[in-house]
């Protein structure tokens, strides 16, 4: 450690104190920390749901809650999980922090938009807390009419208004991504030069800003016909209840992909320094981004097979549907590829990326299941589907998350994380969750739907093995939340390129100054190249 | 203790989607090791020796890029494929299979044969006989699922699906609503009882207090008052229903289209929205004065109303229903 790290560098943290200067700030790095906040608290307020939902799913009867209880309990364990933790997860924080770093760029293009963005994320966060401490939710994430604007006697409105304002959080963390990526960038920052994690957001974007304003108007049709008994969705009222499905799934579907595109993007990164090769295929990655954004809008029914959807409807969406696999194998296989003739080492961020891949690989292939028609007939609202976006939600972005929280954790914090705890908390996650998951394929098959308080004998020791599962999930969940907190304080001091990373935001100090660079970085190399880097730890060592 | 790994496989459709399953499984168990192993080996075999260490770039291949997509992708296609094909077969029920009326309701299965027997959160049926379920809500959206069969449909308010299966194995099946319907979604459960055909036959003659569904719509078309207007002979203010079923109609505003189960339900509770040509809108809504299950016997009742023997051939629903038929059990056991 030189002395300089001892004197008071001015970094973005102690470029000023005091509440109002973090409420009040455009900094995309300190609101980056406000949204971390935000969304761990959301993590963990869904896992407490989750929790309480696996224990009483310990026996077969209803006996820890009531049935009406455990309807809420899924319900607000799916909205807490699905609009306040991963859809602002990744882009939110890590995006925010990196994105523009990534590309030269001082700050986001509107900072104080920005701001607006986590105000709406809180705002709407507080109505959907609100809604839920009030009496809670019992329609499903998924919100089906008519049960959501005619049957349930829960706090519908509420909900859907809190999901509807942190809609436009999305709606303007998206726009500001597109106009930094094509106004912002570096001189001789091209678009191929752009690391690879740039480009999973400026895909994520571009979904964020199409598809969310349909998720908005769906919330509001379901308001009018609740509030108002306009005839929208409702059959009693002359509506279409099977509209809704569409238009829900409109957005629902392409959400996927925003949970799951910036995970991707850190995966990039993370594959890449810790073999010290450029990723295999950069091009085709990066279009398979792109890919995945266009074709995702374009498969919103398969959710819809057997809800009377014509059968030639069927037919077309199932077919796209396995065009989508095509952009997320080429992904994996580009990944492993990367790892050919590389220099790996097995830091956290590695472990993460390989437990990513991994899971992805089954959430993927299990989609190519319920693609297929005939197959997905039978496991259509099973625990199979429920097996099936927990591989890709948790095992994919939440892996994605925790790898990049821990690879940018150094830059963002100044302070190293305890490696030794670190790798254990990994390898207490993977295991935990393929015990959680796994047998829910299982269970899926053998016809357990989802969404069931009670559920027939011969079900229970898979459930009982998935709780079990849960239990040692949440403990791996646990241990970072610890650590990271600790090393806040205790941590070593990091440098400012402690993995020997090539990417702009590494050529700064660690946590960066306000402007992020003392003077706007020229760029002359492709991203990825670590002749430099390796060079420049010589001279150190 | 004994964890099965597969459900039970009793009908016509199981056996299909068990073989896609293995299909399924056995691609992606292939693609898993086959990625799982080439990490562990390269991460084994190029773990970092030195901290100096820099490995030369190896530059993109574009055969295998292509090939990488292209092979998988064909490999999904035999899924697509195989997938349609079952799911075409599960859309398409035969002409003759008996047919059973479903009302879910929350949180209940009302189903009703066309003899007149009436069966809450159970279904009897026969074993090799093709069983074509019509089927409505009163509520929320329900699902028909039972996974012994591999089937499952929607059942959706406002409008009739349908779905058809043969039970290929005498048993009890679960029946289960897969679709979230409220407070006792999980409590909306039930048994199919797959029978010998002789055994269905004592079960169907041992409660016959309802009278068929024709019968029973019958009465209720009189206690309406429907024959006020819809004169058999057509010299009413509205249309003559005789033969009505099935046939195409020409509307007012020049459409045609055929008389099927939706387009009877449809004229009964919302009668302004398709008029036949030459005729006035005059019929009030029966919204909310008949039930589902009263509109199901109304349209027995209507497809009952059969023509004056023309060609002679023409049998009337209830006769194909009454004799379960014995040309169609034949088949499987010669």
């Amino acid at each position: 450690m030189n002395t300089a790290a001892t004197e008071e560098r001015e970094t973005y943290l102690n470029a000023g104190y005091g509440l109002k200067s973090w409420l009040l700030t455009s900094d995309h790095k300190r609101i980056a920390i406000l949204y971390l906040i935000t969304v761990t608290i959301f993590f963990f307020i869904g896992g407490i749901f989750a929790t309480l939902i696996r224990i009483e799913l310990l026996t077969p009867q209803g006996d820890l809650v009531s049935s009406d209880t455990y309807n809420k309990l899924f319900t607000m364990h799916g909205i807490t999980m699905i609009f306040f933790f991963l859809l602002p997860s990744i882009p939110a924080t890590l995006g925010n922090f990196f994105l523009p770093m990534m590309i030269g760029a001082r700050d986001l293009a509107f900072p104080r938009i920005n701001l607006l963005s986590w105000y709406l994320l809180v705002a709407g966060g507080a109505l959907a807390i609100f809604a839920m401490a009030a009496g809670g939710v019992d329609t499903g994430w998924t919100f089906y009419t008519p049960y959501s604007t005619t049957y349930s006697n829960t706090w519908v409105i509420a909900t859907a208004l809190g999901i509807f304002v942190a809609g436009f959080s999305s709606i303007l963390t998206g726009l500001n991504f597109i106009v930094t990526v094509h106004r912002m960038r570096a001189p001789g920052m091209t678009w191929f030069r752009l690391p690879l994690f740039v480009w999973s957001h400026y895909a994520t974007a571009v979904i964020q800003v199409l598809g969310t304003p349909v998720l908005a108007v769906t919330l509001v049709l379901v308001f009018c016909e609740r509030a108002f008994h306009i005839g929208i969705f409702d059959p009693a009222l002359g509506g279409d209840p099977v509209l809704f499905q569409h238009m829900f799934w409109f957005y629902s579907h392409p959400a996927v992909y925003i949970m799951v595109l910036p995970a991707m993007g850190v995966i990039s990164e993370i594959v890449s320094v810790y073999s010290r090769k450029p990723v295999f295929g950069y091009h085709f990655v990066a279009f398979s981004s792109m890919a995945i954004a266009v074709i995702g809008f374009l498969v919103w029914g398969h959710h819809l097979f057997v809800s009377t959807q014509s059968v030639y409807a069927g037919l077309v969406f199932s077919f796209l549907s396995y065009f989508v696999a095509v952009p997320s194998a080429v992904k994996v296989f580009n990944w492993t590829a990367t790892l050919y003739k590389g220099s790996i080492s097995f830091g956290t961020p590695m472990l993460y990326a390989f437990g990513f891949i991994g899971l992805f690989t089954i959430g993927g292939l299990t989609g190519l299941f319920v693609a297929s028609l005939g197959f997905d007939v039978h496991v259509t609202d099973t625990y199979f589907v429920v097996a099936h976006f927990h591989y890709i939600m948790v095992g994919g972005a939440i892996m994605g998350f925790l790898g990049g929280l821990h690879y940018w954790w150094p830059k963002m914090t100044g302070r190293m994380y305890p490696e030794g705890w670190a790798k254990l908390s990994a390898a207490i996650i993977f295991v935990g969750f393929n015990l959680t998951f796994f047998p829910q394929f299982i269970l899926g098959y053998l016809g357990m739907p989802r969404r069931y308080h009670v559920y027939p004998p011969e079900f229970q020791v898979l459930h009982v093995l998935s709780t079990a599962g849960a239990s040692v999930l949440a403990v791996g969940y646990l241990f970072p939340l610890v650590y990271l907190l600790w090393s806040l304080r205790y941590g070593k001091v990091a440098s400012a390129n402690p993995w020997g990373a090539t990417g702009l935001e590494w050529k700064t100090q660690s946590p960066p100054p306000v402007h992020n660079f003392d003077e706007i970085p020229v760029v002359t190399t492709e991203a990825y190249d670590y002749s430099t880097v390796v060079g420049e730890a010589v001279e150190i060592g | 203790m004994n964890v099965p790994l597969l459900p039970e496989s009793a009908s016509n459709f199981s056996t299909d989607v068990d073989h896609l399953m293995y299909y399924l499984v056995g691609v992606s168990v292939f693609f898993t090791l086959l990625i799982f192993g080439a990490i562990f080996y390269f991460a084994i075999r190029y773990r970092r020796r030195s901290e100096n260490e820099l490995p030369k770039a190896v530059h993109t291949s574009l055969t295998l890029e292509i090939a990488w997509s292209v092979i998988p992708f064909g490999l999904t296609m035999i899924m697509f494929a195989w997938g349609a094909s079952i799911f075409f077969r599960e859309s398409r029920p035969p002409k003759n299979a008996m047919q059973v009326y479903v009302v879910a309701k929350q949180w209940m299965w009302k189903l009703q044969h066309m003899e007149g027997q009436r069966e809450i959160n159970e279904l009897h049926i026969p074993v090799g006989r093709p069983v074509k379920l019509v089927m409505t809500s009163e509520d929320a959206i329900h699902s028909f699922y039972v996974p012994a069969f591999r089937t499952k449909q929607d059942v959706v308010p406002g409008r009739y699906s349908t779905t058809w299966f043969i039970a290929t194995k005498p048993g009890k099946y679960h029946l289960f609503c897969a679709e979230y319907c409220g407070t006792k979604h999980s409590g909306m459960t039930g048994w199919i009882y797959a029978m010998e055909p002789q055994d269905y036959q004592a079960w169907l003659s041992g409660g016959r207090a309802f009278g068929s569904l024709a019968e029973n719509g019958e009465k209720l078309f009189q206690d309406l008052a429907c024959g006020n207007c819809h004169k058999a002979d057509g010299s009413g203010r509205c249309p003559s229903l005789v033969g009505l079923y099935g046939r195409s109609v020409m509307l007012a505003d020049g459409r045609t289209i055929t008389a099927d189960e939706a387009y009877l339900r449809e004229s009964i509770l919302r009668p302004d929205a398709k008029i036949v040509a030459g005729y006035q809108p005059l019929m009030p809504t029966f919204q909310g004065l008949v039930t589902e299950e009263g509109v199901l016997q109304l349209i027995e009742y209507i497809k009952s109303l059969a023509p004056p023997p023309a060609g002679g051939a023409g049998t009337t629903p209830a006769e194909i229903n009454v004799n379960p038929g014995v040309a169609t059990a034949a088949p499987t056991n010669p």
